[in-house]
C-alpha cells in the first residue's frame, strides 16, 4: 500500500494531537506520561522526517483539502520540496529532541506536575508541521497561532518567578505585533489576488497566480518581512528572544531555538520566491543588511553573557542573521537574472537552516544536561565539568566546534558556501553592490572569528578548569536517552559537514522549482568526495579527506611517539611555580571576554565599576574589591521604552473615556447609531 | 602518481626545514642586535630534547590537553600539503582552497585556546582571551585580502591562484601589505606578541602553552615553526610565484626547492627588520594595526575595480 | 615608453597618493604628518610628470617641478620650523577614535567612485581612473580637518585638500593652463605664511594651539 507523502506527514501531525489525548489520560502516573508520550512524539517525528526526504528526493508535490475551517474556506495542506525541506528539518530535531526529553523531563519528577509540560510539548510540534504544511492564509494564521500559544505554555512552564512570568509576556507581545503583521500582508496578497472582491484569493494557489503591482507588492513584503523578523528573532525585533530561551525547559529551548525560528525563515522564503515571485534587488539589499547586522550584533551580545542559556539565544540571532544573508544575496542574484548564482546562494542559506537546527539543538540539549546535573545556569559558578560529565562534554564540544565554523564539521560548509555567494558578486552589474558586498563579506568572517572566541569562552569556562563555585555539589553524568539524543545530534553534525555533495544532491530540486537553476550538476561535478560549487577551478572542498587526513596525521605521530613512550608524570600545575592557586583564579567568562567588550563596547551601554571595600589593614594590601558591570541592549531605549511609553500615553488619553458614568455610556451609545443611520442612509 | 610523490616531498621539506628557518631568523636577529648566535641547527637540537624527556601533566588536565598537540601537528601538516610550494600539481590541493586554509588554522586555534583553559590557571586563561581576540580582529582582513587576491583570477583555489602568475597591479601591492601584517598576527611576532619572552603578562601564544612539557611541548613547538614556514611560504605562492613548477614538470622541482630557499632567506630577512625596527604594541593598539591591515585590504579591493 | 605601461604606472602612484592621504587620516605624531604631506606631493609631481610625457603637454613638466619645490621642500621646510618655533608637543588627538575614521575614510572612497562613474563613461584620457582617487582625496583632507584638535593638522588637511584638487584637475583635463597654475601655487605659498603668523598670534593668546580654545570666544549669555 502506497501512501502519498502527504498523507504520510498529516498522519504525524493526527499523532501528535492523538499524543496530546493520551496525557490527557494518563496524567496520574507521571513516569509512564512521560515515557509514552515522548515515544509517541519521537515516532511521529520520525514519520515527518520520512515524508519530507521522501518529498524533496523525488521533488513531487502533494495536496490536500480539509473541510475544517470557516464556511466556505476549508484548509488546504500542500507539501512541496520546500515544504518538505523544513518538514525533514523540524522532524529531525523534534526526534532527537523527543528522545532526549524522556531523560529531560523526569528531572522535574516529583517537583511539580509535567502533564502540561507534555500536553504543550505535543500541541507545538504539530502546530510547526502544519504551518509548514499549510497552503492557504488561513490555516497558516491558524497554524501560526497554535504554535506561537503552545510555545507561550511552555515558556512559561515555572511560573512561580516573575522573571518567567515577565519573559513569556514580552514573547507573547512580540509573537502578536508579527502575527499582525504578516496577517496585514496576507490580505493585502489576497485582496490583490482577487482584486478585493471575494474570499477566493486567500489560497496561496491565488496567490501564485496573481500579478501584483509593485508599490503593493513591496508593501505585502514589507509587512511580512517584518512579521517574520519578529518570530526569526532579527534585529532590532531579537529583545525576546534573550530572555524566552533561557527561561523554558532546555528540551523546548533546543526546540524553539532551532526550529521555530525556521518556520519564520521558511515563511520569508514562501512569500518573496513562491508567492511574489518578481522583485527588485533592493529587496534582497534590506534583507542582507538586517542579516549581517543581526549577525554581528548577534554575536556581539552573546560574547557579553554569563548565561550560558542567554549565550546560545544571543547565537540564534546571529546564526538567523547568516541565514538571512544566505537569502538576501539569492534575492539580490534572482533580482539581477543570475540563477546559477542565486541557486548557490539560497543553498547556502538553507544548509545553514539545517546546520543551525541540529547543532543549536545539540547545544541546547548539552546545557540543559549541565543545568540538569549542576542546577545552575550561572557559567561563572560552573568548572571541571568535563571530568564529571565526559559525555557531555564531548558532545559539547562538537556543538561549539559545528558553531564556530570549523572543518570537518558542518557550520564550516554553510559558511563556506556563504563566502563562494559572496565571492561571486563581481559579476553583479550594479557598481555600488560590487564595491559594497566585499565589505559584507568582511563582517561574515569578523562573526565567525567572534562565534569561535564566544565557545572556547563556553565551553573553557563551563567544562575545563576547576570547579568555580562556592558549593561543592555532586555532579554526575546525565541518563541514556539524553546521551542518545545529544549523540544522534552530533553524529548528524558531522555526517552533514562530511558529506555535503549527498545533502546538495538531495536538495537541488528546491533552487530549481523556485529559481529554475541547479546547484548539483557543477557541485558535485567532479564526484561525491568533492564540494565545488561553481567549477572545480574556482573553489573546492572535500570534508571527508580533511577529516581523514587529520586522523591520519594523528595516528601517525602518535604511533611513531609512542614506539618507545616516555613516562607521564602528574604533578601538580605548575603555573610558572606561583604555589597557592585557588579556583576563584581563573579566568571566567566575564574577564575572557574583556578584551573583545573594551574594543566592541561603544555599541552597547556598558557600566563598569570597580570599588575598594573599606580597609582594616593597609591601603597598599586590599582584601576586597567590589566590581559591577552591566550591560544593556541599546535597542531597549531607543525603540522599546519609547514604544511603551507611548502606548502608555495613547492608552491613558483613551481611558478617559471609562467614566463611569451612566450617562456617557448612554451618550456614547446614541451617537455610535446616529451615525450609523447617517452612513447607510 | 608523480604528484603523490611531489605531495610527499613538500611535507617531507616541510617538516624538515621548518626548524631551520626559525634558527635562521633567530641568526639573522642576534646578528643584527650585535649578539653571538646559537648555530642554525639549534631548534633541531631542542626539539630532539624535548621529544628525549619525560612529560609532567598536571593532575586535573583533561583528554584535550593532551590531544591538542597532535591536533595542532595533524593540522599544520594537512595545511602545509595544500600550499603549493614546489610544484602545482598536488593531488590534495583540491581539498582545499584559502578559505579552508584559513579554517583548518582556526581549528588548531581553537583547540590550543581550550588547552590554554584546561589547567585552570590565571596565565593559561589569559593567553586563550587575548589570542582569540587578536584571531577575531585579524579575520576580517584577511578575508578581504583574499577577496582582493581572488579577484584577479576568479578563483580561491591556490594552485590556481599560482597558475595565473603575479601581476604587477596595484591592489596586489595593497593586498601584499596587508597579508604581512596578518602574517605577523597569525604567527605571533612581534609587534603582535614577543615569541621569546618569559614575562607572562606580556604573552599571547606562550600563556596558552605554558603548562606542556617533553613530547608534548616538541609538537606544539615545531607545528609554531611550521606554521611560520606556511605563512612565509603562502606569502611567496601568492605574491611572488615566480619559480613554482608547473603540473607535470617533475624536473623543475630541484629549481623550484633552490627558489623556495632563496625566497624564505628574504622573507626571514623582512621578518628580522620588522621585529627588530618595532617594539611589541599594547593589546588595544592592536586594533589599530589590524584596522589598518583591513584598510589596506580594503583599498586593495577598491583600487581593483577603480583603478583597474 | 608606451601609452598602456605609463598608464599602469599612473595607476600605482594613484594609489600610492590615496595611501599617503589615508596615513595623514590616521596618524597621530605631527612630524610623521609633516613626512607624509612631503610624500604625497612627490607622488603627485612624478604622477604630473608622467602625464605631461605622455599626453604631450609640456608645461605640466613646469608644473610638476612646481609641486616638487613647493609641496616636497618649501611647505614642509615651514610647517616643520613652524612646530619647533611654536614648541608644539609631538602627539595631535583626534575628535572620533582610529577605526571609525579609517571606516568614514573607506566610505568616501566608495561615494568618490559613485560620482565619478558618469565622467568615467565619457572621458576618453588615460588619467579617467584616477580622478575617482583625486575626489577621494579632496574629501579626506575635509574629513582631516574636521576630525583633529590641533591647528598644524588642520592645515595640513587643507594642503591635502589642494592636493587632491591639483591631481583631479590633472586627472579630468590634463592640467590647468599655466596661469591658473601659478596663481594657485601662490595663493597656497601666501596661505601659508598667514597660517603661520596667526599660529605666532594664537599660540601667544590662548597658550596652545587646541582649536578647542576657541570655544572661549563665545558670548557667556
Amino acid at each position: 500500500m502506497a501512501f502519498l507523502p502527504i498523507e504520510i506527514a498529516s498522519a504525524s501531525v493526527l499523532l501528535l494531537l492523538l499524543a496530546t489525548l493520551v496525557s490527557a489520560l494518563l496524567r496520574k502516573n507521571q513516569r509512564l506520561l512521560i515515557n509514552a508520550v515522548f515515544v509517541i512524539a519521537s515516532a511521529a517525528s520520525l514519520t515527518a522526517v520520512a515524508a519530507g526526504i521522501w518529498t524533496v528526493g523525488s521533488g513531487v508535490t502533494g495536496k490536500l483539502t480539509l473541510l475544517i475551517g470557516l464556511p466556505d474556506l476549508p484548509f488546504h495542506l500542500r507539501l512541496d520540496p520546500l515544504a518538505g525541506f523544513f518538514l525533514t528539518v523540524i522532524g529531525l530535531l523534534a526526534f532527537f529532541v523527543s528522545i532526549y526529553s524522556i531523560g529531560y523531563v523526569k528531572g522535574y519528577l516529583g517537583q511539580r506536575s509535567v502533564t502540561r509540560l507534555v500536553v504543550f510539548y505535543c500541541l507545538f510540534l504539530a502546530g510547526m508541521f502544519m504551518v509548514v504544511l499549510a497552503d492557504d492564509a488561513l490555516f497558516f494564521l491558524v497554524a501560526w497561532e497554535a504554535m506561537a500559544a503552545a510555545s507561550y505554555f511552555l515558556v512559561m512552564f515555572e511560573d512561580e518567578h516573575i522573571e518567567n512570568r515577565r519573559a513569556a509576556f514580552l514573547y507573547m507581545v512580540v509573537a502578536h505585533v508579527g502575527a499582525i503583521a504578516i496577517l496585514l500582508s496576507f490580505g493585502v496578497m489576497a485582496g490583490l489576488a482577487t482584486g478585493f472582491e471575494n474570499f477566493n484569493g486567500y489560497t496561496f494557489d491565488a496567490m501564485r497566480q496573481a500579478n501584483f503591482p509593485l508599490e503593493w507588492a513591496t508593501v505585502a513584503f514589507l509587512l511580512a518581512f517584518f512579521g517574520f523578523s519578529a518570530k526569526a528573532g532579527v534585529i532590532p525585533l531579537h529583545v525576546w528572544l534573550p530572555e524566552a530561551h533561557p527561561v523554558a525547559p532546555s528540551n523546548v529551548s533546543a526546540l524553539m531555538s532551532g526550529v521555530m525560528l525556521k518556520t519564520a525563515i521558511y515563511g520569508m522564503v514562501r512569500i518573496t520566491f513562491d508567492l511574489i515571485r518578481v522583485f527588485p534587488w533592493w529587496w534582497g539589499a534590506i534583507v542582507l543588511s538586517l542579516g549581517l547586522i543581526s549577525a554581528v550584533m548577534g554575536v556581539l551580545y552573546a560574547l557579553m553573557q554569563h548565561d550560558l542559556k542567554r549565550l546560545l539565544a544571543y547565537h540564534s540571532v546571529e546564526n538567523i542573521g547568516i541565514i538571512l544573508i544566505g537569502i538576501g544575496l539569492a534575492m539580490i542574484f534572482h533580482s539581477f537574472n543570475l540563477p546559477t548564482m542565486a541557486a548557490l546562494a539560497l543553498i547556502a542559506g538553507l544548509y545553514h537552516t539545517m546546520n543551525h537546527a541540529v547543532f543549536k539543538g545539540l547545544l541546547f540539549m548539552g546545557a540543559g544536561a549541565v543545568l540538569h546535573a549542576t542546577h545552575e545556569r550561572n557559567m561563572e559558578e560552573m568548572g571541571g565539568l568535563i571530568h564529571h560529565m565526559p559525555w557531555t562534554a564531548a558532545l559539547f564540544l562538537v556543538g561549539c566546534i559545528s558553531i564556530s565554523a570549523l572543518p570537518p564539521f558542518n557550520g564550516f560548509v554553510s559558511e563556506w558556501l556563504t563566502f563562494q555567494a559572496f565571492l561571486l558578486s563581481p559579476s553583479l552589474p550594479n557598481q555600488m553592490m560590487k564595491l559594497l558586498m566585499p565589505m559584507g563579506a568582511a563582517l561574515l568572517a569578523l562573526t565567525g572569528a567572534l562565534a569561535a572566541a564566544c565557545f572556547v569562552k563556553a565551553f573553557g569556562v563551563v567544562f575545563l578548569g576547576h570547579w568555580r563555585g562556592h558549593q561543592n555539589t555532586h555532579i554526575h553524568e546525565v541518563d541514556w536517552p539524553m546521551r542518545i539524543g545529544m549523540t544522534m545530534a552530533a553524529v548528524t553534525c558531522l555526517g552533514l559537514g562530511i558529506l555535503p555533495t549527498v545533502f546538495i544532491d538531495w536538495m537541488d530540486v528546491l533552487p530549481e522549482q523556485l529559481l529554475g537553476a541547479k546547484l548539483a550538476p557543477s557541485a558535485t561535478g567532479m564526484g561525491w568526495l568533492w564540494l565545488t560549487p561553481v567549477a572545480p577551478e574556482r573553489a573546492s572542498y572535500s570534508g571527508v579527506v580533511v577529516f581523514l587526513g587529520i586522523l591520519f596525521v594523528y595516528g601517525i605521530v602518535y604511533f611513531v611517539l609512542h614506539v618507545k613512550p616516555g613516562k607521564i608524570r602528574k604533578g601538580a600545575i605548575w603555573d610558572c611555580g606561583f604555589e597557592k592557586l585557588t579556583p576563584r583564579m581563573q579566568y571566567n567568562a566575564t574577564s575572557f571576554s574583556m578584551p573583545i567588550r573594551r574594543i566592541f563596547g561603544f555599541l552597547f551601554s556598558i557600566k563598569e565599576e570597580v570599588k575598594l571595600a573599606p580597609q582594616t589593614a593597609h591601603a597598599a594590601f586590599p582584601q576586597k574589591l567590589h566590581y559591577y558591570l552591566r550591560v544593556r541592549d541599546r535597542f531597549w531605549n531607543w525603540i522599546y521604552k519609547p514604544v511603551a511609553e507611548v502606548s502608555f500615553w495613547i492608552s491613558r488619553k483613551v481611558g478617559r473615556l471609562q467614566q463611569g458614568n451612566i450617562q456617557a455610556y448612554l451618550i456614547y451609545s446614541f451617537v455610535t447609531i446616529v451615525v450609523l443611520l447617517l452612513f447607510t442612509r | 602518481m608523480e604528484g603523490f610523490l611531489v605531495q610527499t616531498l613538500q611535507i617531507a621539506v616541510l617538516i624538515g626545514l621548518a626548524p631551520a628557518l626559525v634558527g635562521w631568523v633567530r641568526m639573522l636577529k642576534c646578528w643584527m642586535q650585535g649578539r653571538t648566535s646559537a648555530s642554525l641547527f639549534q631548534p633541531y637540537l631542542d626539539l630532539l630534547k624535548l621529544f628525549s624527556k619525560d612529560i609532567v601533566l598536571a593532575e586535573n588536565a583533561s583528554w584535550i590537553f593532551r590531544f591538542t598537540p597532535y591536533l595542532l601537528f595533524g593540522t599544520t601538516v594537512l595545511a602545509g600539503a595544500v600550499i603549493p610550494m614546489l610544484s602545482t600539481d598536488l593531488p590534495l590541493a583540491a581539498t582545499a582552497d584559502v578559505i579552508v586554509l584559513v579554517g583548518l588554522f582556526a581549528i588548531a586555534r581553537f583547540f590550543t585556546a581550550l588547552a590554554g583553559m584546561d589547567i585552570g590557571t590565571a596565565f593559561g586563561g589569559m593567553g586563550s582571551s587575548r589570542e582569540m581576540t587578536v584571531a577575531s580582529l585579524a579575520e576580517p582582513a584577511m578575508l578581504m585580502a583574499i577577496f582582493t587576491v581572488s579577484l584577479g583570477c576568479k578563483s580561491t583555489s591556490l594552485s590556481r591562484i599560482v597558475e595565473a602568475g603575479a601581476l604587477l597591479k596595484p591592489s596586489l601591492a595593497f593586498a601584499f601589505l596587508a597579508f604581512v601584517l596578518i602574517a605577523l598576527a597569525e604567527t605571533g611576532r612581534i609587534p603582535v606578541d614577543n615569541p621569546s619572552t618569559h614575562l607572562e603578562l606580556t604573552m599571547l601564544h606562550e600563556a596558552m602553552i605554558l603548562e606542556y612539557s617533553g613530547r608534548h611541548l616538541a609538537l606544539v613547538e615545531w607545528a609554531g615553526m611550521m606554521k611560520l614556514f606556511l605563512f612565509m611560504a603562502l606569502l611567496s605562492a601568492l605574491f611572488f610565484p615566480w619559480g613554482i613548477a608547473e603540473t607535470g614538470k617533475l624536473s623543475h622541482i630541484p629549481i623550484a626547492g633552490a627558489v623556495l630557499l632563496l625566497k624564505l632567506a628574504v622573507s626571514g630577512m623582512g621578518l628580522v627588520l620588522i621585529e627588530t625596527g618595532l617594539a611589541k604594541m599594547r593589546l588595544f593598539r592592536l586594533t589599530e594595526f589590524l584596522g589598518s591591515a583591513f584598510l589596506m585590504a580594503t583599498l586593495g579591493m577598491l583600487s581593483f575595480f577603480i583603478l583597474d | 615608453m608606451n601609452i598602456q605601461i605609463a598608464a599602469q604606472i599612473n595607476s600605482f602612484i594613484a594609489a600610492f597618493v590615496l595611501l599617503a592621504a589615508f596615513g595623514m587620516l590616521v596618524q597621530k605624531r605631527i612630524y610623521s604628518l609633516i613626512h607624509l604631506f612631503a610624500w604625497q606631493g612627490l607622488f603627485l609631481s612624478i604622477s604630473t610628470a608622467i602625464v605631461g610625457y605622455v599626453a604631450n603637454k609640456h608645461h605640466l613638466y613646469i608644473s610638476s617641478i612646481l609641486t616638487l619645490s613647493l609641496k616636497v621642500v618649501l611647505l614642509p621646510y615651514i610647517l616643520h620650523v613652524l612646530v619647533v618655533r611654536l614648541k608644539i608637543r609631538k602627539q595631535a588627538e583626534t575628535v572620533l577614535n582610529i577605526p571609525l575614521t579609517m571606516m568614514i575614510g573607506i566610505a568616501l572612497v566608495i561615494f568618490s567612485y559613485h560620482l565619478t562613474a558618469p565622467v568615467r563613461e565619457l572621458s576618453t584620457l588615460i588619467t579617467r581612473s584616477t580622478l575617482a582617487v583625486a575626489l577621494a582625496t579632496v574629501m579626506i583632507g575635509l574629513l582631516m580637518m574636521i576630525t583633529r584638535k590641533h591647528a598644524v593638522t588642520q592645515i595640513i588637511g587643507f594642503l591635502a585638500m589642494e592636493n587632491g584638487l591639483f591631481f583631479a584637475a590633472t586627472s579630468a583635463t590634463y592640467g590647468m593652463p599655466l596661469v591658473v597654475e601659478l596663481g594657485v601655487a601662490l595663493d597656497v605659498l601666501i596661505a601659508a605664511f598667514i597660517f603661520g603668523i596667526f599660529f605666532f598670534h594664537i599660540h601667544s593668546t590662548f597658550d596652545s594651539l587646541d582649536v578647542k580654545q576657541m570655544s572661549r570666544l563665545k558670548e557667556d549669555l
